[in-house]
């Protein structure tokens, strides 16, 4: 408005961008977005208020809850391992490695995390049950994988494999290959430049990758009821516990919940503490 | 403009046959769903009382009733929360109880069926189970309920009075999570109720059990407090359907799918 006093390559500045304007949500969707938040915290400020103080150590430390917190951490570990060991391999043939159908086989590696994981328990029970496709012939070799603590280990592989493959794949795009091409053309060999180069600059992205997909595992419930059943201190998890539970002493339930709301609270400061908890991050 | 003057007062005509049907057509509705019974009722009775809603209605025209099926204690705990059900049929005495120790019962709960485990096996029996020790064997994949809900509870006393110490490879949550782990050949043996065995057909093989009768579980049903907030003449209406249910037609269904008579 003021530009038409002024002379016309000020005006022309005037109207290209002014860079001290704050650009800001409009003030309805302000108020929705804020009960959309809202919405999302109040539940859990209700179960943290549901807690039973005076029963608390009790509940936690009962024979079964320790059980199932101790087999929930021991699976959840070793599925965590695993799937560096093969979510690392697959992030980089998906990003790294140039073939036919790449797009295809991206998409096809978050099957897991879309499909109800119920509908994960059938298919691995489709797959590795006593009569399953790969299950039966193990079956006659005496491997038997359903109620074993080996099936949640699976089961969580299978639904927490694609948090880390994601994850890689997003820090392995952004990042580039110009380090690596350096490495390659100095005349590093494909592994040492993998170890070397590629490895460290992935660290971050892993850490919160890993830390996600522990979550992922440690939450697992669908598949493993489906797939493994439910029988304390063998595939009994800290998830399966609180359902159970909620069926005689919901105190307990609520208590057990509070343990994997906390971890979650862990995981995601961990996963997102490096970032700036005060949102001043968002400015760079 | 002579067309549209022509053809306005047929136009007008027309609505107003339509509006005269689909008046009648609103009356017609009103008069099939002048009264709906909300049904909350144990899970293990769905096909049974499906089936069941199809009697009352066509001794009650004009009324709908609607079903909610869910495991009984989540459907106590709805019913303490103020769900506007009419009906609570439960599937054991002690979530009955809760509801009439909160003073939402508004009649005396009726027993209206009885239901009894059975031990099944996948058609081809792959462990050869013939008996409750058969089951109980080190090497045999049993699936039970667990001891928390009402079914595990009441394969607990069929094993004592067996004098069978149990010991699953699995103790579910739901006695349908039993029925699956059979079906799909997982399992070698499990303990469900009789009415699961029965609505399961051929995808199981059923072991019936010489002391089936040591744990009975017993279904009481009753009309809810929260009936006269939903209407006048919603209680009598309720009391209609358990009378129906505990008539001859209504007992004679339920045998059909398993449950035995209180």
């Amino acid at each position: 408005m003021a530009s038409a006093s002024r002379s016309p390559a000020a005006a022309r500045r005037q109207t290209s961008i002014d860079r001290t304007v704050r650009v800001r949500p409009p003030a309805g969707l302000t108020v929705v977005g804020v009960l959309g938040g809202v919405a999302l915290l109040v539940p859990f400020a209700a179960l943290v208020a549901g807690v039973d103080l005076a029963r608390l150590p009790e509940l936690l430390t009962s024979a079964s809850a320790l059980d199932a917190l101790g087999l929930s951490v021991r699976t959840a570990l070793t599925a965590t391992a695993i799937c560096l060991l093969l979510g690392t391999p697959l992030a980089l043939v998906l990003t790294r490695l140039d073939f036919p159908g790449r797009n295809l086989a991206r998409a096809l590696v978050l099957l897991p995390l879309v499909v109800p994981p119920v509908v994960g328990g059938i298919a691995l029970t489709e797959a590795f049950g006593r009569r399953g496709l790969i299950g039966e012939h193990l079956h006659v070799l005496g491997i038997e994988i359903a109620f074993t603590s080996t099936a949640v280990v699976m089961a969580q592989v299978f639904v927490s494999l694609p948090f880390l493959v994601v994850a890689l794949e997003g820090a392995l795009l952004t990042r580039g290959e110009a380090h690596e091409r350096t490495a390659l053309s100095l005349g590093a060999s494909p592994l040492r430049t993998f170890l070397t180069v590629t490895l460290p600059l992935l660290v971050p992205g892993l850490v919160s990758g890993l830390v996600l997909t522990f979550a992922r595992a440690l939450g697992e419930f669908g598949a493993t009821i489906t797939f493994a059943g439910s029988l304390q201190g063998t595939t009994r998890t800290l998830p399966l516990q609180v359902y159970l539970e909620r069926e005689t002493d919901p105190e307990a339930a609520v208590a057990l919940s509070l343990v994997l709301v906390v971890v979650a609270l862990a995981v995601i400061t961990v996963a997102y503490g490096r970032r700036g908890l005060s949102g001043a991050g968002v400015a760079r | 403009m002579r067309t549209v003057r022509a053809t306005a007062p047929l136009a007008a005509l027309a609505l107003t046959a339509l509006a005269l049907t689909g008046c009648a057509g609103a009356d017609l509705d009103a008069g099939e769903t002048d009264a709906t019974l909300t049904v909350f009722a144990a899970a293990s009775l769905g096909e049974a009382f499906e089936e069941l809603a199809d009697g009352f209605e066509a001794e009650h025209p004009g009324v709908e009733v609607e079903y909610s099926f869910a495991g009984s204690s989540s459907l106590v705990e709805q019913i303490l929360a103020g769900a506007p059900a009419d009906v609570f049929a439960s599937a054991n005495e002690v979530n009955m109880t809760k509801v009439t120790d909160a003073g939402e019962g508004a009649s005396a709960p009726e027993l209206f069926a009885t239901n009894v485990l059975t031990l099944i096996t996948p058609p081809d029996n792959p462990a050869g189970i013939q008996t409750l020790e058969d089951a109980a064997a080190e090497d045999v994949k049993l699936v039970v309920c667990a001891p928390q809900v009402p079914c595990g509870d009441a394969s607990a006393a069929l094993a004592a009075d067996a004098g069978v110490e149990l010991a699953p490879v699995s103790e579910e949550s739901q006695v349908t999570d039993v029925l699956g782990k059979i079906t799909s050949g997982e399992a070698d043996a499990g303990l469900v109720y009789v009415t699961d065995a029965t609505g399961a057909g051929d995808a199981v093989r059923s072991v019936p059990l010489e002391n089936a009768g040591s744990a009975v579980n017993n279904y009481p049903i009753s009309v809810l407090r929260a009936a006269e907030e939903n209407g006048a003449g919603q209680p009598e209406l309720a009391q209609d359907f358990i009378d129906y249910v505990r008539s001859e037609d209504g007992q004679s269904l339920l045998e059909d799918h398993g449950f035995g008579q209180p």
